[in-house]
């Protein structure tokens, strides 16, 4: 162990963490001051103060040095730990609206989420096996109390009992591999283990069910096939915001860590190891995909997919045996292909979310029928975002299959381009079976508002300021649905207002313009809160931006990169 | 911005602009999106007249820096082959956004979607770098799939489906066919001609042998090359008017392109190695496509199915290997790019009054519908290759190239003719002569936006068919050079 002194620190580089931690106390104090609708204040606040730890860190920029040889702060962590607040700020905005509707106490929710927040920037940080360790439990153990945060909900709680089982279970194994490592190398410091990796201590039994062990626990963190088991069921249950921070965050701080480690760690044994994560990405990103396709649920269709889209990044890995600057373009498609992720899967639960927070939670996928013409923005989201997914242009997932790709076919392994395509052509299906479902159905339960309608509102609403129809938005399934062609039961009572068509009068042509063309169908549009609003809206830019003009993407990952192949 | 970026451009920047445009007001939306149109087609209209093929090449060239890190520069160019093709698609863009009028559901949505798409084909054709080239070509058929799904007709969902699937699924080909070229010509450059350049130095003839029906096979999906064909009877069947209109007229046209500019062009070597596969594939689709025109009893499937007959003379007119062959493909690109918009655009005016497309029960329509016949019927002699229509020249030329490297592959082409005359004539007969039946006296002649449409679409197949050298010399001033590369008949 080097010397550890604290008073030769240089705490400032630590600066964001401490901001972070600071705000997790806030937090938890404002929950006891504010009430009701007042936990909205507590939102703002965790999102002021994400902001400004992104300020404090983006500052520290450039920056290369160790903290006691324990914590690494250089652009990788940087990047790392920018993406993680950034995420933790898109999620705090996606939880507004559901902690409201779905949460009795709503408050401590945003404490407990910086405090993942802050496990995570420390998993990029560390150069050493149990501050790694450590950091990944408080992120673990802040993500299993916000899975069962909604307490009444049965499978909430659920999905909270099987991860703390699941996750302590992992855990356990990762520990016992620690150990194990320990008493082959003698030390839990990266770089020491690597210099013993590089003499006979690589060929031991010891050293070699360690690695297996370590690689096993880190395999579950990011959900990879066949450590996923958990994965979907703790995705449906959680609560949707939570499936959003779990997919996205808690996943990239998987790789963030594990990153590090092969190429701080286990550089000298980096073939085999390559070896091992490329057969686990053809599994996962294949399963992933296939498995996906029955599914029925929309959380658990995101669960699958998103196990895909792990498997995706998992082939960059794959890469890190080849020589010099492929490696690093290697891992700077990985971290791309995270930021892409970030952007597609904030924006698509953000659409569900809008959804949900309407439609009393419904999570199926049948019930999203018609969701293009109540909430078209939140439509709209989701599809860009599934889109994205697939890795079709405009948006970011076309740029990162680039990314990930270039490298991995200067690495001799076209093959694995070739399975990752297919895969991804294989999700288009099911993601096409959500779009069809949104812009091709009509909304169930929902009176659609054809002319004569909106003209019988018009003239109910000059005697009543409140148009009658509008509390038609929330009554979703109850009952009667609307046929397809808009002459609904609306229309009934419409009559003696007279047809509005304009098909009897005017030249032939003017009659045929009109005659015969379905009409509009108009439904009321669900209303969509100002923070969500925000929040989706971010989402979206970030990714058509990756996806239109990667350029400054790409310098920063390139930086980053850069500094996680530096000596 | 030159001219090439604000002809690409203008179409996405006035989908952006519809998207902000509140839904109560279609007039906007169309009045922007034929602003649009029109800003494309005058700008396509003065590439066409201002390129100079005396001196040939690639002009009217941008470039941008877009990622340098991994050698993609937004590299704008067209030559005599991309040329007549901007002229086609701006045609078709025109044309679609005048003939789109009608829908009455959701026009702002569908324009969006519908000039995204637009752009995109205008991307492919302007664009000389692969990778910017192959982000336009799934930029133009994305939107296909909402487009359908939305505004389609009869089993809407599985055409859709189907038409995006086989889509991506060419893209799977191209992607790893892509990649490959790029990093074995050093992971330096995607930029087309760099990569040219190197079809006879780092692009060895084993690579190229591997690689080029990778190529080849993935934008054949979209050329509708026999037996990728399957999504385009289902897919023009379904789709809108507008969308089959550019689904048929120019999508199949991008995949040919991509077969000509990154097959042919930068694997020379593995092109004539696999020139007689790929001609027997053309002349199974051509035969096929007519044998099965004729079997069919809707009229948007008997359309279908004679273009993919048409491209596999495309597809035939490439592979030959020829100057001859290559000519004919390209000027047969953007005759059945017209002809092919002109049939679906009058198909829509049908369905839309009659809400059928059956052909066996119409009958006897030419007493009150003089108009539309006459636009219908020059369809179909421009199809079944009449001279004076479009039709003639490029499919004898296509004969020719075919005759001078294939000769049995000339027979059966020259052959399917009497097919396609067969499917064509009955079409005609059957549904504008002999007696009128009483349930269809009530149907009316063309509205003015689809007689402008059916009009501006009849001139241009005559255009074509009277005077092709300009479009034949622009052509065959940069065919030759690819040509020379393979080592093919000149």
């Amino acid at each position: 162990m080097p010397n550890f002194d604290p008073a030769t620190l240089d705490y400032i580089l630590l600066a964001p963490q401490f901001i972070v931690t600071g705000l997790i106390f806030v937090c938890l104090a404002l929950d006891l001051m504010v009430f009701g609708r007042g936990h909205r204040f507590i939102g703002w606040v965790a999102i002021l103060g994400l902001g400004i730890g992104i300020g404090a860190q983006a500052s520290l920029w450039g920056v290369r040095s160790s903290f006691a040889g324990v914590l690494r702060v250089d652009d990788y962590s940087n990047l790392f730990n920018i993406i993680f607040m950034a995420a933790g700020m898109g999620v705090v905005f996606l939880s507004f609206d559901y902690a409201e509707r779905f949460f009795t106490q709503p408050g401590e929710f945003y404490a407990f989420l910086v405090a993942g927040v802050l496990g995570m920037g420390l998993m990029s940080q560390a150069q050493e096996l149990l501050t790694a360790y450590i950091a990944l439990e408080l992120l673990g153990f802040s993500s299993y109390v916000l899975v069962s945060y909604a307490k009444t909900n049965l499978k909430s709680n659920e999905a909270g009992l099987k991860y703390i089982v699941l996750g302590s279970f992992s855990s356990a194994i990762l520990l016992y591999g620690v150990s194990l490592l320990f008493g082959a190398v003698g030390s839990t410091m990266f770089t020491d283990i690597r210099a013993a990796l590089g003499t006979s201590v690589a060929t031991s039994a010891v050293a070699q069910i360690a690695l297996v062990m370590i690689t096993a626990g880190l395999a579950f963190k990011v959900a990879a096939v066949p450590f996923h088991m958990y994965s979907p069921d703790v995705y449906e249950g959680a609560p949707t915001p939570i499936t959003a921070y779990l997919s996205v965050a808690s996943k990239a701080a998987g790789f963030a860590l594990t990153m590090r480690f092969v190429v701080m760690a286990l550089w000298p044994v980096r073939g085999p190891v390559s070896d091992v994560i490329a057969f686990l990405a053809v599994l996962t990103m294949t399963l992933g995909n296939v498995v996906a396709l029955r599914q029925t649920n929309i959380k658990r269709l995101m669960a699958y997919s998103s196990i895909a889209q792990a498997g995706y990044a998992l082939i960059g890995v794959a890469a890190f045996f080849a020589a010099g600057d492929i490696a690093e373009q290697a891992s700077r498609g990985v971290i791309l292909q995270l930021i892409g992720y970030l952007f597609t899967t904030l924006a698509a639960f953000g659409g569900i979310i809008a959804f949900q927070v309407v439609a009393d939670g419904r999570e199926n996928i049948s019930d999203l029928a018609g969701l293009s013409r109540r909430s078209p923005f939140a439509a709209f989201a989701i599809m860009s975002a599934l889109f994205s997914l697939a890795g079709m242009p405009i948006f970011s997932g076309f740029m990162t299959k680039l990314f990930l790709f270039a490298p991995i076919a200067r690495a001799d392994l076209l093959w694995l381009v070739a399975i990752a395509v297919l895969n991804s052509t294989i999700s288009l299906y099911y993601y096409l079976q959500v779009i069809r479902v949104m812009y091709s159905e009509s909304p169930a339960g929902v009176t659609a508002l054809n002319a004569s309608t909106v003209a019988a509102i018009k003239a109910a609403s000059i005697h009543h300021e409140e148009p009658v129809l509008v509390g038609a938005s929330v009554a979703h399934g109850s009952g009667h649905a609307a046929d397809s062609h808009g002459t609904s039961h609306g229309s009934h009572g419409a009559e003696p207002h007279g047809d509005v068509s304009p098909s009897s009068a005017g030249p032939w042509w003017r009659r045929r313009l009109t005659d015969g063309m379905e009409p509009e169908l108009r439904f009321p549009i669900d209303p969509i809160s100002i923070e969500l609003g925000i929040g989706i809206t971010l989402a979206l830019a970030g990714m058509f931006a990756l996806g239109l003009y990667p350029a400054p993407f790409v310098n920063l990952a390139y930086d980053a990169s850069m500094a996680l192949f530096a000596k | 911005m030159g001219y090439l970026s604000t002809m690409t451009l203008a179409p996405f920047i006035a989908a952006l602009i519809i998207m902000l445009i509140p839904s109560e007001r279609p007039g906007i939306t169309r009045a922007v999106a034929l602003v649009a149109s029109v800003i494309s087609f005058v700008l396509s209209l003065v590439v066409f007249a201002g390129y100079n093929w005396h001196q040939a090449g690639f002009q009217f060239r941008e470039a941008y820096q877009w990622l340098p890190d991994y050698g993609i520069t937004i590299s704008l160019g067209v030559d005599g082959i991309s040329a007549p093709l901007i002229i086609l698609n701006a045609v078709v863009l025109l044309t679609g956004t005048v003939v789109s009028f009608k829908i009455a559901d959701r026009p702002k949505e569908f324009y969006a979607l519908f000039l995204v798409s637009v752009a995109g084909v205008f991307g492919v054709f302007a664009s000389l770098d692969l990778f910017i080239l192959f982000l336009a070509y799934d930029i133009a058929g994305l939107p296909m799939y909402p487009l359908i799904v939305i505004w389609g007709s009869t089993r809407k969902n599985y055409a859709a489906l189907k038409l995006t699937l086989m889509h991506v699924a060419g893209s799977l080909f191209i992607w790893v066919g892509m990649i490959a070229i790029y990093v074995q010509a050093g992971a330096k450059s995607f930029d087309l001609e760099y990569l040219a350049s190197q079809a006879h130095s780092l692009l060895t003839p084993g690579f190229q042998t591997i690689f080029f029906p990778v190529i080849f096979i993935g934008f054949g999906f979209l050329a509708a090359m026999w037996p990728l064909h399957t999504w385009s009877p289902d897919g023009h069947g379904a789709a809108p008017t507008a969308v089959s209109m550019v689904a048929a007229g120019v999508l199949m046209k991008l995949g040919a392109y991509g077969c000509i500019r990154v097959g042919v062009w930068l694997l020379p070597e593995g092109a004539m190695v696999w020139s007689p596969v790929f001609v027997t594939l053309g002349t199974i689709g051509a035969v096929y496509g007519g044998v099965m025109a004729i079997a069919q009893r809707d009229f948007k499937f008997v359309i279908a199915h004679s273009s993919v007959s048409h491209m596999g003379y495309v597809i035939v007119g490439i592979s030959t290997m020829s100057l001859v062959g290559l000519n004919g493909a390209v000027l047969q690109m953007v005759s059945h790019g017209l002809m092919t918009a002109l049939f679906f655009a009058m198909i829509g005016a049908m369905y839309d009054q009659a809400h059928t497309r059956e052909v066996g029960i119409f009958g006897g329509l030419a007493r009150n519908m003089p108009w539309y016949t006459g636009f219908f019927a020059t369809a179909c002699l421009a199809s079944l290759g009449l001279p004076g229509l479009s039709g003639f020249i490029p499919e004898l030329l296509i004969f020719l190239g075919a005759f001078q490297t294939y000769p049995i592959v000339g027979i059966l082409c020259v052959a399917t003719v009497a097919l396609a005359a067969t499917y064509m004539l009955r079409l005609v007969a059957r549904a504008f002569f002999g007696p009128l039946s009483p349930r269809w006296a009530s149907l009316h002649d063309l509205l003015p936006n689809e007689w402008f449409v059916g009009a501006f679409l009849v001139l241009s197949l005559i255009i074509v068919g009277v005077y092709p050298t300009p479009f034949l010399d622009m052509i065959n001033a940069s065919a030759a050079p690819v040509i020379e590369r393979v080592g093919g008949v000149r």
